[in-house]
């Protein structure tokens, strides 16, 4: 393990199914956080169908996300951002969402990137 | 400046491979240095030895290994990511007991350790996606 901190920033864009972006999102989540580093997770466009509850990924033959998000909590990610204009787009409301999320809009998001020392987007 | 080149991008499906390789070819002509280029998700395609594109194209994974040989670079494909999708190296084609191994010359299977060791050193991480 390295001394040296950075801060990262994961940028989520995209469903939850579909491709698997989500996923391999999540799986660096977990990596960089094992390397403790400083670690932030920002959902904007369709990734924030990620964060609502009660998936049926089986129906169609995939895993589900749930349980690697429920992962995120035991691993000490905290730092879950999201963007409110994807929301108000989809009509999801924030208390519809089971996490502990923080709001931001676009100026918001951008003080957020500006902040990090390492950004990836998925 | 130390860049580090993440792609997630499918070559030839997308650009993402292409890009990548005119980016890290302008990167090391201005003196800068590349610490490791990392190949996930379907940018794990970029390193297979098979692919056999028509002679008027890029044959990206071979100028991957070209770029990789002059300039010593640490080319690294997401070892989770490649075996689900059949790009295998020597030991995990025995691991799987598969008929054949294809891993292109001059990268290696390795896990996301890799991907986060590069951004913990580098100054920059530039991600070309699909």
């Amino acid at each position: 393990m390295s001394d040296t901190k950075k801060s990262f920033l994961i940028i989520n864009r995209k469903a939850p199914y579909g491709s698997s972006a989500a996923r391999d999102a999540l799986d660096v989540a977990l990596t960089i956080s094992v390397f403790e580093q400083p670690l932030s997770l920002l959902y904007m466009d369709d990734a924030v169908w990620q964060l609502l509850p009660d998936h049926q990924a089986g129906a169609i033959g995939q895993k589900n996300l749930s349980a690697n998000l429920a992962m995120l909590e035991m691993y000490d990610i905290d730092q879950l951002y999201v963007c409110r204009q994807a929301l108000n787009q989809r009509g999801i409301r924030p208390s519809d969402i089971k996490l502990n999320i923080t709001l931001l809009d676009s100026q918001g998001i951008a003080a957020l990137i500006k902040q990090q020392d390492q950004v990836l987007s998925f | 400046m130390k860049f580090s080149i993440v792609i997630t991008g499918a070559p030839y499906s997308s650009q993402a491979s292409a890009s990548a390789l005119q980016f890290s070819r302008s990167v090391l002509r201005l003196g800068h240095e590349i610490h490791r280029v990392f190949f996930y998700a379907d940018g794990v395609h970029s390193g297979t030895a098979l692919a056999a594109p028509p002679q008027d194209e890029t044959n990206i994974p071979a100028e991957w290994t070209t770029l990789a040989q002059e300039h010593q670079l640490d080319l690294v494909v997401c070892i989770a990511a490649a075996v689900r999708r059949g790009i295998l190296d020597e030991g995990e084609a025995r691991r799987y007991e598969k008929s054949g191994h294809n891993l292109a010359p001059d990268f290696t299977l390795s896990g996301l350790g890799q991907l986060v060791e590069a951004g913990i050193v580098s100054d920059r991480v530039v991600t070309f996606g699909a």
